[in-house]
């Protein structure tokens, strides 16, 4: 074991070297590419046993990540944002071809407007598509998951891709010490890739991922990869116990920080709790009872995990880096869904949307959220879903609006 | 074509490989061509599919091939293939798999994938050197949509959408020259009308490696509009008039393998087609027909012997 200070991205490409990938079809996109650049170095500088084909698009390096991994090879690939659903439609088919890679996603704002800077909507967008998800808070989870995400998607009982996502900027250019495990210790976790009958060969002649005629065929196999998507909630908590024995790191389903006595919770995803984390701690000195849960399994969803964590609760603070328009964020609605009709839940789930576009969530805001919540909790009834917004940005914003208004009647508009 | 097995019609495969009973129409012109392109490629092979009629060859759980197959989406078989040839190239690096479990990686696609959708796929494909055989079947229109106008339809062509007194305003895109123009290993224009001479461009691109095209016009009773019994005849007369001419490219050069000593006028193609029927009916569209008989005429001038 060594340790070194590693972006996120760096962290990720470690995790794909360890992983001893054969295969890694590539396509550069912000803030992404050092995943690439990394291990492209490693294969032509390093000896690195792995072969890089570079793709004209993420929807093709997709379907050649699937292809490849039907042919029956260990495969890794990355990309971001934009690139994630240029890509979308190939992953829904290569998930259904239950031929099992691991895709590490950068997370980065959707345009328009465009955008580099980080939040959760790239992501969301790919949350029915049959990928399983894990989400990292920090840059040794980023390289833990990848390992966890091979063993997790090859695993007999579950057979499908894996995305390790992890925030731009926030974690990908951000340097953190890295605990490199040995290759040994990786070996004992995670053996060579067992493509069992997922293969092409001229002896064993397949067809695969074939047309159906039909609902009833189709229906049956959609359900096959629901069921397996399940599964693969057990098959976490296997691995990850044994993860932990290795390594000594938990990975749980879901982390729960100071949640056992906790009347409040705040309930996240992403590197950005982290900063949860904090506002729990400093609520608590003040005399708060208040704690984090932060799923790093999304897909499959741990709800059993997150009854149990919530059980008893008086109100639920979710924060969404995500919008959807005319909705509000995924999380809450997921979560209300997971909760609802249960007994014992949080009477109060309040929601809030931020961190859009790479814009920081403060300490500050945390405070406000807890007490918005605590309030919400008191009247017994939730306001409605918050936009998290500064009278400051307001004015910035109001200032860039009227540059531009002084550039239109510069060039002769009408004021 | 001195080296070749396909002398005479009967040096042609008699055992056919390709299984019967899928759900194309009857006559279909593009599987009379993949029946004969199957018989000499052989088994060893996987054939990664982008979506169009020949989608519905697999249908779960029967396949007419006997070798492999993989179906991707419209615009990305090529990907596929590179994704499949690669891991195929690691596993046998690595000892993982015999040298004779190794196959042939095959692209089938429709005109709607390999002219449209899927060009920017196969461009970086062959620009890469991949190693495989795209197989286009070009019934110049989406058929399985219906036979809307695709980027492969000829000038004045009736299709579901181009249903006006002229037809289809724009014209037929060269792909053989846009491959060509790649410097790939081959690209060959067949014919399943014409099976000696697609036997001897199979035979040929059987034997070479890196990106080859073999693109084969489909007479299509259904998009096309004319009785399933005339597919072969249209397709000889597709030769004979001259507008679609047979020839492949190889080392930086283009050779006609058929030239048609005395051209048909084009019309003799044009009118056993339903969709070109507004060029005879109610009254002859004479600058139409003549468009598209001069622009024949100005291609052949231009080639050697023609």
């Amino acid at each position: 074991m060594t340790r070194k200070l590693l972006t996120g991205n760096g962290a990720a490409a470690w995790g794909a070297r360890l992983a001893q990938v054969d295969y890694i079809p590539a396509f550069p996109i912000t803030p992404q590419t050092e995943i690439i650049e990394n291990l492209e170095n490693w294969i032509d500088n390093e000896g690195m046993p792995a072969r890089m084909t570079t793709l004209e698009s993420e929807h093709s390096m997709i379907t050649a990540a699937g292809a490849a991994a039907a042919t029956g090879v260990r495969v890794f690939s990355a990309t971001s944002s934009q690139g994630l659903l240029y890509a979308m439609e190939m992953l829904y088919t290569v998930a259904g071809w239950r031929a099992p890679f691991v895709l590490t996603n950068v997370s980065r704002g959707l345009a328009a407007p465009i955008t580099l800077e980080p939040d959760h909507n790239d992501i969301m967008a790919a949350r029915d598509c049959g990928f399983l998800q894990i989400h990292c808070a920090d840059c040794q989870e980023v390289l833990d998951s990848v390992l966890i995400a091979y063993r997790l998607g090859e695993d007999k009982r579950v057979r499908l891709p894996v995305i390790v996502n992890l925030d731009g900027f926030y974690l990908s250019f951000t340097r953190e010490p890295v605990e490199i495990p040995d290759p040994e210790a990786v070996a004992r976790f995670l053996p060579p890739y067992d493509p069992e009958n997922i293969r092409f060969s001229a002896s064993t002649p397949i067809s695969q991922a074939v047309a159906v005629l039909g609902g009833t065929p189709y229906s049956y196999f959609r359900y096959e990869s629901h069921l397996a998507a399940q599964k693969a909630l057990e098959v976490y908590d296997e691995i990850t116990t044994e993860f932990t024995e290795e390594f000594g790191r938990p990975r749980e389903a879901l982390e729960s920080y100071r949640t056992e006595d906790a009347e409040y919770l705040f309930f996240q995803i992403g590197s950005f709790a982290t900063k949860a984390r904090e506002a729990v701690d400093r609520l608590r000195e003040s005399g708060w009872a208040i704690g984090l849960i932060r799923p790093r399994l999304f897909r499959p969803l741990p709800e059993e995990h997150i009854r149990k964590a919530l059980a008893g609760k008086k109100g639920v603070t979710v924060i969404d880096q995500n919008l959807a328009p005319g909705r509000g964020g995924v999380l809450h609605s997921e979560l209300g869904s997971v909760l609802f009709g249960h007994a014992n839940m949080p009477g109060i789930l309040v929601s809030f949307i931020g961190g859009l576009g790479g814009r920081d969530i403060s300490t500050e805001e945390y405070f406000e959220m807890a007490m918005v919540t605590r309030e919400a909790v008191k009247e017994g009834r939730p306001p409605p879903p918050r936009l998290l917004y500064t009278e400051t940005e307001l004015r910035e914003v109001e200032k860039l609006q009227a540059i531009a208004n002084m550039e239109r009647i510069e060039l002769g508009a009408k004021p | 074509m001195s080296e070749t097995l396909f002398r005479r019609i009967k040096d042609l495969p008699s055992t056919h490989l390709l299984g019967t009973g899928v759900p194309t129409c009857a006559g279909c012109g593009g599987l009379q061509a993949l029946h004969q392109i199957y018989d000499v490629f052989g088994e060893k092979t996987v054939f990664v599919n982008a979506a169009g009629c020949m989608t519905l060859l697999s249908v779960y759980p029967f396949t007419p091939f006997r070798g492999s197959w993989l179906y991707t989406a419209m615009g990305a078989a090529p990907a596929g293939a590179q994704g499949i040839r690669d891991a195929l190239d690691i596993q046998l690096q690595k000892g993982q798999i015999k040298k004779e479990d190794d196959l042939q990686t095959v692209v089938l696609t429709g005109d709607g994938s390999a002219y449209g959708m899927g060009m920017s796929a196969t461009s970086s494909a062959i620009e890469r050197g991949l190693d495989f055989v795209y197989i286009c079947y070009d019934n110049e229109g989406y058929g399985n949509t219906g036979q809307q106008f695709s980027e492969a339809t000829p000038h004045a062509a009736r299709t579901s959408t181009s249903k006006g007194p002229q037809g289809y305003p724009g014209f037929k895109k060269d792909l053989f020259s846009i491959w060509a123009a790649h410097k790939p290993s081959y690209v060959a224009t067949v014919i399943g009308a014409e099976p000696l001479d697609l036997a001897r461009k199979i035979e040929k691109a059987k034997e070479k490696k890196g990106p080859r095209l073999i693109l084969a016009l489909s007479p299509c009773p259904t998009g096309w509009n004319y009785d399933p019994k005339d597919t072969a005849d249209i397709g000889r007369l597709a030769v004979r008039t001259g507008i679609w001419p047979l020839k492949e490219y190889e080392d930086g050069k283009v050779v006609h393998t058929k030239i048609p000593r005395k051209r048909l006028p084009v019309e003799e193609y044009l009118k056993l087609q339903g969709r070109f029927s507004h060029l005879f009916e109610p009254t002859r569209n004479e600058e139409i027909l003549n468009g598209i008989q001069e622009r024949v005429d100005t291609y052949w001038a231009e080639v050697d012997g023609g």
